[in-house]
């Protein structure tokens, strides 16, 4: 791990690892009729991950050239398929690069309105509101009771 | 370097121990300081706030030192450990992060050599740190459910947090099996308590409790502690602990808000820095009079690091469960705590049954384990997993081993010059062994309780939430740091109250026994005040 006393955002992307990082992100989180959900390439959702890689950022970078390196090439130009095999190289050699653009697409993407709506969430943070859990019965520890106390006694 | 007022008692990191050892020394109405090196969080900063609210845990409220980076942070090398640091540095420390489970240590725990023949036996025992955990569940209004076979009697202040379809469902499976589970000891207002208003199930309470319900203790004791003029001083790092001839601590030299270089003088130093920081600050104190470091003429500052190494067993349920609504942490059980040795291992852990993540967590974890694909099956796959989990985490006792260490790195700074600590922990074979026994008991308790599948992973990586062992209490001073009251064996007026002086870890979170201890150490100081320094 490469420890650090500040962030490693660096610079931001440039346009063309922006395009590659908009291609892993459509391929990755696609739109999808059957759910009423945009594609996480979405231009709404796409502007959001752009701006908030944050101490993602160099990690992105390298994970995009990693992919192009597994691609021979470029991973935007891949069929499909392909896509997915290059995907799951770089899991089984590099899993923190990975998940690097794993977190910053779904960060974005799972806030989305449309997308929450899609998964019967409420469009809100959780305070002030909170949320229900059930009480429940506390009746189901009878047994546990029954069996007595199984601590040891220490002199 | 300007030179500040004298104070009778200077107190070092205002986090879970420092805070309850300020608030009981206040009653004696001497001159009390803390200083600290973060800041006073504004509940209104926390995650749950925000609709990112995923996003933003991942960032300035993140666990680990190292990435979250924030000006109160110090650098920490890990590199050789398999286990990262998760801490939180601020008025209140780690009980601004923690999840606010409050089990107490047993009372074999104080006697694990007598019993199992491991270790070393602690100084005290359960019955001297009784009335201190009492006084402290009050203190920091503890939800819990009176009766627990796993324990002696003790009060439960609130009532316990709801059992909900996690807790419902888990719970079936425990007795399926007929195994202890109990509602968990839980340091979350319940009901309205003390100025606190009652949880409101925001989840995730790890990155900080926007409604203040979860007791952290710049909301618990530093009230009360300053309220009787105990100061706190934030943004101010101490640089290293200064002696004077006689041997006894003179005072800290410490950077404050404005990195002006200050020395502070003291009758009394009490450090509450956690695990690391502690011995961190210890070693960097070393100077003619104490060359290794202050307080280690026994050479065990910085050894004997323990962790708790942390498996994780996860449920996929074809019911919804509660997933990101409410508190993470609910029950526990404690079935395999108490050591059989028929199970391969000695000593023993605790499950802690926890309820689901929200989405962004689950999309995260799922599409890193190919669990749920990318691609067009993905939506299909999500929608199996969000709000379909529940599962456990098991906190394995790590026994003292003194090659587990905390040292001063040869390279690495803070933000004001200050040699940074460094890590080398290894997991033992008795530990191996308990996490690989939690793993597999764990997948029966999900199965009893009706998971189509099970997901394990051993020993979670991030989770070095739980720092202790490195300036072990003992009555010996060539095998310990600290005496029976936390009092230096070496340097007669410099005390430590935090996670440093356990002796052995158990298999629990230690917040509550840590503050405890620091009540007890407080206690001793004012009833010995005529000769503190005999």
């Amino acid at each position: 791990m490469n420890y650090v006393t500040s962030t490693t955002s660096g610079p931001p992307l440039t346009a063309d690892e922006a395009q590659a990082l908009r291609c892993v992100a459509g391929y990755m989180i696609p739109a999808s009729d059957e759910y009423r959900v945009p594609g996480a390439d979405d231009e709404q959702i796409f502007a959001n991950i752009a701006s908030t890689l944050g101490r993602e950022t160099d990690a992105v970078r390298k994970g995009l050239q990693r992919l192009d390196e597994l691609a021979d090439g470029s991973f935007a130009g891949l069929a499909a398929d392909a896509r997915n095999v290059t995907l799951m190289k770089l899991a089984v050699s590099d899993l923190p690069l990975l998940s690097a653009l794993v977190t910053v697409i779904v960060r974005c993407y799972y806030r989305d309105d449309r997308v929450m709506q899609s998964l019967n969430m409420e469009v809100r943070p959780p305070f002030p509101k909170g949320f229900e859990v059930e009480q429940g019965d506390w009746s189901l520890l009878d047994p546990v009771r029954a069996r007595g106390r199984i601590y040891r006694d220490a002199p | 370097m300007s030179k500040v007022e004298p104070v009778d008692v200077l107190i070092i990191g205002a986090g879970a121990s420092g805070a309850a050892v300020a608030w009981s020394l206040a009653e004696t109405r001497m001159r009390i300081v803390c200083l600290e090196q973060g800041d006073w969080v504004n509940s209104s900063d926390y995650p749950a706030n925000y609709r990112d609210w995923e996003t933003r845990q991942m960032g300035d409220f993140g666990i680990n030192p190292n990435r979250r980076a924030n000006f109160a942070d110090y650098p920490i090398n890990e590199d050789e450990s398999p286990i990262k640091v998760a801490n939180f540095n601020g008025v209140g420390g780690g009980t601004i992060l923690y999840a606010g489970h409050f089990p107490r240590v047993h009372p074999s725990d104080f006697r694990v050599r007598t019993l199992d023949g491991v270790a070393d036996d602690w100084p005290i025992g359960y019955a001297t740190l009784e009335p201190y955990f009492a006084v402290n569940d009050r203190m920091m209004g503890v939800a819990a459910l009176a009766g627990d076979p796993a324990y002696p009697p003790k009060e439960a202040v609130m009532p316990p947090l709801p059992l909900g379809k996690t807790g419902t469902v888990l719970g079936r499976g425990m007795n399926k099996l007929g195994w202890h589970w109990w509602a968990a000891d839980s340091a979350i207002a319940t009901e309205d308590y003390e100025g606190r208003a009652k949880c409101i199930n925001l989840g995730h309470c790890i990155a900080g409790c926007a409604q203040g319900a979860k007791a952290s203790t710049d909301i618990t004791y530093w009230q009360e502690a300053m309220r009787a003029r105990v100061e706190v001083r934030t943004r101010c790092r101490v640089r290293e602990i200064t002696t004077n001839a006689d041997g006894m601590a003179s005072g800290v030299i410490y950077y404050d808000a404005e990195g002006k270089e200050c020395h502070q003088p003291a009758e009394i130093v009490i450090v509450a820095c956690n695990g690391i920081g502690t011995p961190r600050l210890l070693l960097n104190s070393a100077s003619s009079r104490f060359p290794n470091g202050l307080a280690n003429s026994s050479g065990l500052v910085g050894r004997n690091l323990m962790l708790h190494p942390y498996g994780s067993i996860t449920g996929f349920f074809d019911e919804p469960m509660d997933g990101y609504r409410g508190p993470h942490i609910g029950t526990w059980s404690q079935q395999f705590y108490e050591t059989d040795r028929s199970r391969g291992f000695v000593r023993g852990y605790t499950y802690q049954f926890v309820r689901g993540a929200g989405p962004v967590y689950a999309a995260l974890m799922g599409m890193t384990a190919l669990r749920i694909p990318w691609g067009h099956e993905h939506h299909r796959a999500m929608r199996r997993v969000f709000d379909h989990t529940a599962g456990m985490v098991s906190i394995c006792e790590d026994l003292p081993e003194e090659h587990n260490t905390v040292t001063i790195d040869p390279v690495l700074k803070d933000a004001h010059g200050i040699p940074a600590p460094k890590i080398r922990y290894a997991i033992s074979e008795n530990s191996r062994k308990m996490l690989d026994f939690s793993l597999a008991r764990g997948t029966e308790i999900l199965k009893a309780a009706g998971a189509y599948d099970v997901a394990t992973a051993a020993p979670m990586p991030h989770a070095g939430w739980h720092l202790m062992g490195t300036a072990r209490m003992g009555t010996d001073p060539e095998r310990s740091v600290v005496n029976e009251w936390g009092r230096s064996h070496d340097v007669k007026n410099l005390f430590i109250v935090d996670g440093s002086i356990f002796v052995t870890s158990a298999g629990v979170n230690p917040t509550a026994t840590i503050q405890a201890l620091a009540l007890y150490i407080a206690d001793n100081i004012k009833q010995r005040l005529a000769n503190l320094f005999d």
